[in-house]
């Protein structure tokens, strides 16, 4: 088994390391920075760190206004809140005036387990996504979560990044990097690709074990770059394998299926399965059990991939 | 000497509202109401407080302004323009297709404008990471932040308000523009919001109340500001829709263009009238 490691580990390494490089790095916290780990930073840069309390939308603004001042906020709570809480703040206080702010989502899917459905952020993606001039992008694993840090750093305006709260399976080395636009092709195949983000990429990843040992090629594709997504990889993979299905731990309305079907359906439209959570809330239970109930799992994805080929 | 001084702003006011009606009338809709109870604040504010460069709008240490009250733009554009900004000429723009005078205020458009706002609740803390960002940057600007009385009711303001006391933002002041009236009616029967005073107060403020209309009044309530160890809030008592009689104290006026009629009866009014 492939180390696991909790992706908010990678915000944390990302965050200060970047607070190293950049000095106009601040981070803004909600009350949450010993669950989610920033508190290291405000140890580190005790000047450069505010924690508001339990305040998003206050959290939002203030971000905006350090950002007017040319400073890079980065700005972490549970994802439910910081997208949801604070949407107008993100709206018109940060997008409309095209701000440097970066917006951290932890806890992202029902992956989150036992604080059940109104800590599990199942449509922060979606409602990030519609927002003109934001970047979203949901890292796979901790060393991918650093990277897109340390990308959306020097990406000049508002960047959402999508995490999760418990261990996921390493995939990525520790010097990868993230690339705003841009997919990764982690295994080429002929008969259907997977298309994946965040959690479900090394779900995508079994489920392409065990469609290859029923002979059917899959490839799998991490679309860490939700938005903007990365147009050619995905027209490219889903010409040539005429096939698609897509994985998230989100809702089915409006994530990365959204953006797949959005932009397949015009010119190159494909099949496309979903395996994502069907309009409904999350609930308590361990990760695993709770991926079950949803049916995010690589069963799921196998079964999504053979009906499609049928 | 400080009469003498201010008497100087009386015609500015006047002229402001003028602007604020001409524009509007040209624009056939806006918000008259709640543009006229901000002007002599404004004025106060650009000619008489604020550290500026209009010939510079982002030079580093000038201090900044935030209208969270963003629908009173009118009366923020004609003093801009009028402080040397950008031409009075494109007043008449405002609200039409391809000008710079948004309905709400749009910095990325318009030179002048500290911020983008419009959706009210949230100048506040826009204002106070300024204020952050200010004193990390070691600079000794100061920020003013205009705040409506109906805005009062969202609760982005009290988390900003919490949030500057905490952090000690004396550098900060807020002005609330007490005209009593919002878009549904009179603030204190749409939703109370009093005791504004004591309000401030337990949340940690410096509060003075002034007389919204007095440039004597105002300039003493901003010198005290200037003074204080706390974040500062001006409890200014205004008359919503001031200095067109008809237009004072209703909410009719909130956000209505008048008609070729009234519009010649508000002129006539204000251009007899004492501001």
């Amino acid at each position: 088994m492939k180390n696991l490691r909790p992706t908010r580990e990678g915000y944390v390494e990302g965050i200060l390391h970047a607070g190293r490089e950049n000095d106009r790095v601040v981070v803004i916290e909600g009350d949450v920075s010993r669950s989610i780990g920033s508190a290291s930073f405000g140890e580190e840069f005790p000047e450069r760190f505010f924690n508001l309390g339990v305040s998003e939308q206050d959290m939002l603004g203030e971000a905006a206004g350090l950002a007017l001042e040319g400073f890079i906020p980065f700005v972490g709570t549970y994802g439910v809140f910081v997208a949801g809480r604070a949407w107008d703040q993100i709206r018109t206080s940060i997008c409309y005036m095209n701000l440097n702010v970066k917006i951290a989502g932890a806890h992202g899917g029902v992956s989150v387990g036992p604080d059940g459905a109104t800590h599990q952020a199942l449509e922060d993606v979606a409602i990030m996504r519609v927002l003109p001039n934001m970047h979203v992008l949901v890292p796979a694993d901790a060393n991918q979560t650093r990277a897109a840090v340390l990308t959306s750093m020097n990406t000049a305006g508002p960047v959402y990044i999508r995490f999760g709260r418990n261990p996921v399976p390493q995939i990525y080395p520790v010097d990868s990097s993230v690339e705003i636009g841009k997919g990764h092709l982690l295994e080429d195949g002929s008969d259907i690709t997977l298309v994946a983000c965040g959690a479900m990429v090394s779900l995508a990843l079994t489920a392409r074990e065990i469609l290859s040992k029923q002979g059917i090629s899959a490839g799998v594709i991490d679309m860490v770059s939700v938005k903007p997504l990365d147009r050619k990889l995905l027209i490219e993979q889903a010409e040539k394998t005429g096939a698609v299905v897509v994985a998230e731990d989100h809702q089915a309305i409006g994530g990365l299926f959204g953006a797949v079907t959005e932009t397949l359906a015009p010119e190159h439209p494909v099949p496309v399965a979903i395996v994502a959570v069907g309009d409904s809330f999350g609930t308590s239970g361990t990760p695993a059990e709770v991926r079950e109930e949803y049916k995010l799992t690589a069963v799921t994805i196998v079964s999504k991939a053979v009906k499609l080929l049928e | 000497m400080v009469n003498v001084k201010i008497q100087g702003l009386t015609p500015i006011a006047k002229g402001v509202r003028l602007d604020v009606l001409e524009m509007i009338r040209a624009a056939g809709s806006g918000h008259p109401g709640g543009s006229f109870s901000a002007v002599e604040i404004l004025v106060e504010l650009y000619w008489k407080i604020m550290r500026i460069r209009p010939d510079e709008p982002d030079w580093e240490d000038r201090d900044r302004f935030i209208l969270s009250k963003g629908h009173a733009c009118p009366a923020l554009y004609s003093v801009l323009a009028r402080r040397g900004y950008f031409d009075p000429a494109e007043l008449l723009t405002l609200r039409k297709f391809n000008s710079r005078l948004q309905g709400h205020p749009d910095m990325s458009k318009l030179p002048g404008l500290d911020a983008s706002t419009g959706s009210l609740g949230q100048g506040l803390s826009l204002a106070c990471g300024i204020s952050h960002g200010i004193r990390l940057n070691s600079r000794d600007s100061r920020v003013y932040c205009l705040l409506g009385d109906g805005e009062l009711q969202e609760g982005n303001i009290w988390e900003a308000a919490m949030t500057a006391s905490h952090y000690d933002l004396k550098h900060l002041t807020v002005i609330v523009d007490r005209n009593r009236v919002q878009l549904d009616g009179h603030v204190s029967d749409v939703m109370e919001i009093e005791p504004l005073v004591d309000k401030w107060l337990a949340f940690g403020w410096d509060v003075i109340v002034a007389d919204g209309h007095s440039f004597i009044s105002l300039e003493k309530a901003f010198e005290h500001c200037s003074e204080t160890e706390f974040p500062s809030v001006i409890i200014a008592n205004t008359v919503k829709g001031k200095g067109v009689s008809f237009m004072e104290n209703t909410c009719i006026w909130h956000g209505k263009c008048p008609d070729e009629k009234e519009y010649e009866a508000a002129i006539e009014e204000i251009q007899g009238g004492l501001s």
